[in-house]
């Protein structure tokens, strides 16, 4: 008991010991680079098990009272500062479980790469995840930013892998600029919010008063920054370029873990260190949350590249947690605790099983590109047949993020969408109009990942193979079935056991909003207010789908097929099916196409009608690129040539600028 | 007065430096304005000794012998040589012509000792008057540094420049400090010998001494 006590003491040094460790592990990899078997099956297993301790930390420390440390490293007076509460807890511990399947699975996936590019992949990935849980546990504004830039650059090395492809270098310095812009933002959110002190330190931002103006000009600007990081409309362009540049585990890391960590800073930052709160700031955050969920999943449903279709997916559930916390932010201003506890639990619900699902797809889809080398969705299909393992899992995943119970997905669904549906009459009337709408903005968000699930699962591994090169596609390495295994199962178990949970993140919510869900102590129901309201039994859920299940199944084995069945000639015009009949990812998403198709640039090439080898090319890109990013390049680009004329190449021009410089100062000085 | 005799030499002194200066930015030809230039670094090195006499600071003789060492032989010595290898003793015309140079010079003068005045009232050296001279002709240098096309005058020019801060430095604080001067005329040294290299390959690249060529360097 005395040890237990003990670690419990000493949970922050063991949270900081876990990310030593990965920081040893990373600088070893460089060294270890002749010997090419160490790296591939040392490092990153060792890394996968201290990715597990990070986990078992951040679970422990949940429970615990806040504890905080000083590092002694960092500038002369202004050393590090970390400290670890149930929010860092938290989201620890959605990095670590995450970063465990992910981990194992690249200890498969790098196992083809050369040693060189691996052994500095093995240098980032493990800085990158060290950067990451330094955010999560920085207590000052300046390890934050050294942690958030180590992520930012360290993760821009990962996406930049393969960096002899062009495309791949612009995606990676899209993302690079975005992420800088993104960080300007937060240098100069916390300047405001050390409001003239000077001190940077978390602590003293808690303590300290700033006047209503300027806290919400410190919140807009962490909106912007953090919002840069998480992909919130109109800076999510970097997304769909980055996620399929990078290696799949990384873009797994990416999208489940990284924009977690905007997530963690805004609500750090909103309910942690701003001391007022304002309603307006929810339902702006609210509204650009459902803008960005909605933009998301229609795009999505018209991508044909698989990562790129998972990148404007993830923007939809970065559009669906923002949303859950601009009505967080409303219900809390309205002083209505329950239900901010309970949109804050759907939220954090959410965090979690997105990093569980989409990690689980991203690299799902990883091990699908190394069978075939094909990203194209329109060059795959009936991939079940040949990777029994992945497309399983991979089912589990889309099951997961289509929001079908009893997995995770549904869970967070419900919770949120019963935050939306049980307001009880809000003191302004327009937002008591506008929470319906909202509500069935989720909702219909929902049902389009859905659709986008059911794409994205039907094209890739159902039908016929659309290349005979496919039947020779080998299922995915041990490692990596090992790693989608246990994100999958991470996905059924939070499906399973919400009640568990909620339990568990129940002190997150209390620590920031002030109360928790009272869950009545009932392990099988989950009642987030009161169980004559709405309730869910997941596990009766699965009983009942199990029994259907085998119902059915006896029914169609035993008294469907028992009947002898003739088939006609002409098959209802079926005779020759070949894989060009089966519907193409392009064909999928045309409806959603037609339908919003001003908020797209489409290009599109038909083939001849008499062409032998007909070929069909469908592009449906962002229009925000031309509307908003391009003048802003084409303004800098044009301020750039002005400034460039100072250039002439004469030294006497250049020895005039330094004497008027010199003229003007002197004048200055003698003033 | 209570103005002393040696006092009264440095001023002397001081003015020649500023008459020296002027004959500089009036000087056409490359070998004179070395000449110039030496007689500019004898002017400085006989001031900082008399200095270092009138006042016992020992240490500015050590700076009026490096002076007189680098400046007025090693350097003009180095210059005439380099002139007769190169063979670019020849009349050149500046940018500017030379009575509008001349004009831009006497208003300098003036900006310099409006300048030096509040300055010099705060310091309390024997020779602060004299700060307005030397801010002049680091003025006066660059100057002649805008004004040349060709590769020595610009070297002489930036050299002039740091005569001027030298004899700034004398005459506000009694000089820097010895180590500050020696890495100062150790840097000088070097620069030089930099700059001579450089402009062989001037010339090697472009057969020319003249800066113009270098504008092709531009990045289009």
């Amino acid at each position: 008991m005395s040890v237990l006590a003990d670690l419990d003491a000493h949970i922050l040094d063991l949270a900081w010991a876990g990310v030593l460790y990965w920081l040893v592990l990373g600088f070893s990899a460089p060294l270890l680079q002749r010997w090419r078997g160490v790296l591939v099956h040392l490092v990153f297993p060792l890394s996968a098990l201290g990715a597990l301790f990070i986990a078992a930390v951040g679970v422990a420390g949940l429970a615990l009272p806040p504890s905080a440390m000083v590092l002694p490293i960092g500038l002369p007076d202004l050393p590090f500062h970390l400290r670890l509460d149930a929010l860092s807890a938290f989201f620890l511990a959605l990095l670590g479980s995450a970063a465990f399947g992910i981990t194992v699975y690249a200890a498969g996936y790098f196992r083809s790469m050369q040693a060189g590019p691996l052994a500095l992949v093995g240098l980032w990935y493990h800085l990158f995840l060290a950067g990451m849980a330094t955010v999560m546990l920085a207590d000052d504004a300046y390890a934050f930013m050294v942690a958030w830039e180590v992520m930012a650059l360290s993760s821009y090395f990962l996406v930049t892998t393969d960096h002899d492809v062009p495309e791949i270098r612009r995606a990676g310095f899209l993302y690079l600029l975005i992420a800088h812009v993104g960080a300007v933002s937060l240098l100069l959110t916390f300047g405001v919010l050390q409001g003239g002190h000077g001190a940077y330190t978390f602590d003293y931002m808690r303590h300290s008063e700033i006047t209503p103006f300027w806290a919400s000009a410190a919140y807009l600007l962490a909106l912007f920054g953090f919002g840069a990081k998480a992909g919130l409309v109109p800076l999510h362009v970097w997304l769909p370029e980055a996620h399929p540049a990078a290696p799949s585990p990384v873009s797994a890391l990416m999208s489940g873990v990284m924009l977690k960590t905007a997530v963690y800073g805004l609500l750090r930052v909103t309910f942690d260190l701003l001391d007022l709160r304002i309603g307006w700031w929810g339902t702006l955050t609210l509204a650009l949350g459902l803008v960005t969920a909605l933009y998301g999943v229609i795009f999505a449903a018209v991508q044909s590249d698989m990562k790129r279709l998972l990148a404007w997916s993830s923007i939809e559930n970065i559009g669906i947690l923002i949303a859950a916390f601009g009505l967080t932010l409303i219900f809390y201003t309205e002083g209505k605790g329950a239900l901010a506890a309970l949109s804050l639990t759907a939220m954090l619900y959410h965090a979690i099983n997105h990093a569980f699902f989409k990690s689980l797809l991203f690299i799902g889809t990883g091990s699908v590109l190394h069978a075939t080398g094909e990203r194209r969705m329109g060059r795959l299909g009936g991939l079940i047949r040949f990777m029994p393992w992945t497309a399983w899992l991979t089912l589990i995943g889309a099951l997961a993020i289509a929001g079908l119970p009893p997995l995770n997905g549904f869970v967070s669904e419900w919770l949120l969408l019963q935050a939306f549906l049980l307001t009880p009459g809000l003191t302004q009337p327009y937002l008591n109009m506008v929470i319906p709408v909202a509500a069935a903005s989720v909702a219909l968000a929902a049902a389009l990942a859905a659709y986008v699930m059911v794409k994205y699962f039907g094209v890739i591994f159902l039908g016929r193979p659309r290349d005979p090169a496919l039947e020779h596609a080998h299922e995915a390495n041990w490692p990596e079935r090992l790693g989608m295994l246990w994100l999958a199962a991470g996905c059924v178990a939070l499906g399973l056991f919400p009640a568990q949970v909620i339990a568990r993140i129940a002190p997150v919510v209390r620590h920031l909003t002030g109360q928790a869900l009272a869950n009545d102590g009932n392990w099988l129901l989950l009642a987030p207010l009161a169980a004559e309201r709405a309730s869910y039994a997941p596990l009766i859920f699965l009983a009942v789908i199990l029994v259907v299940l085998l119902f059915t199944f006896i029914w169609v084995r035993r008294v469907y097929h028992g009947r002898v069945r003739h088939a006609d000639p002409w098959d209802c015009g079926y005779p020759e099916q070949n894989p060009r009949t089966q519907d193409s990812a392009e064909g999928f998403g045309q409806p959603i196409r037609h339908i919003f198709v001003s908020f797209m640039r489409v290009e599109r090439e038909t083939p001849d009608p008499f062409d032998r080898h007909p070929h069909y090319r469908g592009d449906s890109r962002d229009k925000l690129w031309l509307l908003l990013y391009k003048p802003i390049a084409d303004l800098v680009g044009w301020l750039s040539a002005q400034a460039g004329r100072l250039q002439h190449g004469r030294i006497q021009w250049y020895l005039t600028y330094s004497f008027v410089t010199l003229i003007v100062l002197l004048v200055f000085v003698s003033r | 007065m209570a103005l002393n005799y040696h006092l009264q030499i440095v001023n002397l002194l001081a003015a020649l430096l500023l008459l020296i200066s002027f004959a500089m930015l009036s000087q056409r030809r490359v070998a004179s304005l070395v000449t110039l230039f030496a007689w500019q670094g004898a002017a400085l090195a006989l001031s900082t000794a008399i200095v270092a006499w009138s006042t016992g600071q020992h240490h500015l003789y050590y700076s009026a012998a490096l002076t007189l060492g680098l400046k007025v032989i090693a350097m003009p010595w180095y210059f005439y040589r380099l002139i007769r290898k190169l063979n670019v003793n020849r009349v050149v015309e500046p940018m500017i012509n030379i009575p509008t140079t001349m004009l831009i010079g006497i208003v300098l003068v003036i900006f310099a000792f409006n300048l030096a005045l509040p300055i010099s009232q705060m310091s309390g050296t024997v020779m602060r008057s004299t700060l307005g001279i030397a801010l002049a002709c680091v003025l006066l240098a660059f100057l002649m540094m805008i004004t040349r096309t060709k590769a020595i005058p610009q070297v002489i020019g930036f050299l002039a420049m740091e005569n001027g801060l030298f004899f700034a430095a004398t005459s506000a604080t009694y000089g820097m400090p010895l180590v500050v001067e020696l890495g100062v005329a150790l840097d000088v040294l070097v620069g030089v010998f930099v700059l001579g290299i450089f402009i062989f390959q001037i010339r090697e690249t472009f057969d020319s001494l003249d800066l113009k060529h270098m504008e092709k360097l531009k990045e289009k």
